[in-house]
């Protein structure tokens, strides 16, 4: 290397920040500052990662060893009415909360698009539920949903008695209950990425387009959703990733109840795990739910290795 | 053929068509601020419901016109209520979990983009692949762990995983930013004779605020909005954050709703002022490497 760069001076201990190839080469030091935010990884995510799929194979209670017992606690949960309940309402919320706010963000991004005087106060007062904790959101709804809370007031002002009931009570409803406040708090964030998404279609695409005297939904259908297609998949995987982490709202809501009607895999995991104390059980829910969310971290991550290798 | 009477009628179409745009605009805003009322509605009455005395509630009902206005509800869930408690212990968690975060990430964020890394792009994204888990896969063996390494219930335990679980996201949003830096500043220092690590504090960590700014506005939300690592890894009521503090306020004080809402009003203004010091930020932090 000194040989290539007879004219500069190697300097000793920082071998490669010099020259052309020098650049190339980490120092030791730049090792490091990889290294140990990524060591903090590994111990706090990675390695637990693997911990707990370790003790899904396990009958555990907290004490002594971890008993393994193979696929038990799989076969268990095959036959648990609970787990089959939870993980039907994740579905559920995966599907409805995925779809409502993916519709939901899309339109008030559509309709709020254009830049014109007051539209970015529109834009922050919807946004603003986002900035809110979960427990926050749930104790707003609980006011909303109280027996004699809004809802029920407000259909006793318009003659709809026979509509009002205890909507946090009633197990046909209480989930729908809590997809609509998550809803309330996670519609501003899809708008949001929806808007910056719609700011970087190229305006000369919708003027031909419009020149070529294509109506609204053609623009719609042909030029404004093709162009969406990266924003589209950034969505998909906040959306499926948020749906599976959702515990908060119901946590601090219903704790999954009444009679587990809103149970989630996430609630019931949490209550085997802290209430019941069979962790070997819990870390086998934790698992389904892992595979869950693999499924869609590795598209996602597919997705942003294809648009890194353009 | 321009007669006096086609004028006049193109007039009458302009007019009519500024008229027909008016229309449209008066329109929209009835509209968008319709859906923001219907928005910020359930705040309002939270915020209303804070300042009702309880008699009042009591004696009129959730849902009606307040008739009293009192501080006590605010007095109550600051003191008894324990909000000052949680309050600070949210601060205590958030300040340093996030100043760690962002120090890690940036340094790493720095050598990934500044230097050329032998697997660069697969180290980027096993670390946001991390960052992508849910939560539940982790919790039974952090919780072990912790108690293993004897910081079970501590503060350092939450600050710690706080720190670790955001950094893939961060690591991958300021490597994207800081790849964009143009060499030629890097080169200069270096012929100057900087260390890495004064390039870094001197040149890459300033000329990167606006990325930084965006990832402390969004990591400080998520670390002061979180409730599931803090009940894992803590115990005792008097370190927890405002955000367990507030379940519990729901729970002791079930029937006492000025309380409640008085609670939940505080336990919202830190995160809010975040937002309105820092909104385009915020909203920055949210779409970037959302869009490319």
């Amino acid at each position: 290397m000194t040989a290539a760069f007879p004219s500069r001076p190697n300097r000793p201990g920082r071998p490669g920040l010099l020259g052309r190839r020098g650049i190339d080469s980490p120092p030791p030091t730049v090792a490091a500052f990889i290294l140990i935010p990524f060591l903090l990884e590994a111990a706090v995510v990675f390695s637990p990662a693997i911990q707990g799929i370790l003790l899904s194979f396990t009958e555990w209670r907290g004490i002594g060893t971890p008993n393994p017992v193979g696929l038990q606690n799989f076969r268990e949960l095959a036959s648990d009415p609970v787990f089959a309940t939870a993980f039907k309402n994740t579905a559920r919320w995966l599907i409805v909360f995925g779809g409502l706010s993916g519709a939901l963000g899309l339109s008030l991004a559509l309709f709020l698009k254009v830049e014109r005087r007051g539209v970015a106060v529109y834009r922050s007062l919807i946004f603003m539920p986002v900035i809110f904790s979960l427990v926050v959101t749930a104790l707003v709804w609980r006011v909303l949903y109280a027996p004699k809370g809004l809802f029920n007031t407000g259909l006793q002002a318009v003659g709809l008695d026979s509509w009002s009931q205890i909507w946090l009570a009633e197990p046909r409803t209480v989930l729908y209950a809590l997809v609509v406040a998550s809803l309330w708090r996670s519609a501003g964030y899809i708008m949001v990425l929806f808007l910056a998404g719609l700011k970087s279609i190229d305006p000369s695409l919708t003027e031909a387009a419009r020149v070529d005297g294509a109506n609204r939904w053609q623009l719609f259908r042909h030029i404004t959703m093709p162009q969406l297609r990266g924003v589209n998949s950034v969505v998909l995987s906040v959306i499926v990733i948020d749906a599976l982490r959702s515990f908060d709202i119901v946590y601090a809501l219903t704790k999954g109840g009444p009679y587990n009607s809103s149970e989630l895999l996430s609630t019931y995991m949490f209550k085997t795990a802290f209430a019941t104390g069979r962790l070997g059980y819990a870390s086998a829910i934790a698992v389904v739910v892992f595979l869950l969310a693999v499924t869609f971290i590795v598209l996602y991550l597919v997705r942003a290795l294809r648009e890194d290798a353009e | 053929m321009k007669t006096p009477s086609t004028l006049a009628s193109g007039d009458a179409i302009r007019r009519r068509g500024l008229r027909a745009r008016k229309a449209r605009t008066a329109g929209f805003h009835m509209t968008a601020s319709l859906i923001a009322l219907l928005w910020v509605a359930p705040l309002f009455l939270v915020i209303v419901l804070s300042f009702r005395s309880f008699d009042d509630i009591l004696g009129n009902g959730l849902i009606a016109l307040p008739r009293s206005f009192t501080f006590r509800g605010y007095a109550d869930a600051w003191g008894d209520g324990g909000g000052r408690r949680g309050m600070l212990n949210s601060f205590i968690i958030t300040v340093p979990a996030l100043s760690l975060a962002l120090g890690l990430s940036s340094l790493a964020a720095f050598g990934l983009s500044r230097f050329k890394v032998p697997f660069r792009r697969t180290i980027l994204l096993v670390m946001l692949g991390g960052n992508l888990l849910p939560p539940q896969i982790l919790l039974i063996p952090l919780a072990r762990n912790a108690e293993a390494l004897g910081i079970f219930d501590t503060y350092w335990a939450v600050i710690i995983l706080h720190a670790g679980f955001g950094l893939g996201f961060y690591v991958f949003v300021l490597y994207g930013f800081m790849l964009a830096i143009p060499s030629e500043i890097q080169q200069a220092a270096v012929i100057d004779g900087a260390s890495p690590f004064q390039i870094y504090r001197r040149i890459i960590l300033p000329l990167s605020r606006p990325a930084l700014a965006a990832m402390g506005a969004l990591g400080f939300t998520g670390i002061f909005n979180d409730l599931l690592w803090s009940i894992t890894v803590l115990r005792s009521e008097n370190k927890m954050p405002v955000t367990a503090a507030l379940l519990g306020l729901q729970g002791t004080y079930v029937s006492n709703w000025g309380l409640v809402s008085a609670g939940t009003i505080t336990a919202a203004i830190p995160t809010l002022i975040v937002f309105l010091l820092f909104q385009k930020s915020f909203v920055g932090g949210l779409t970037l490497g959302a869009v490319k």
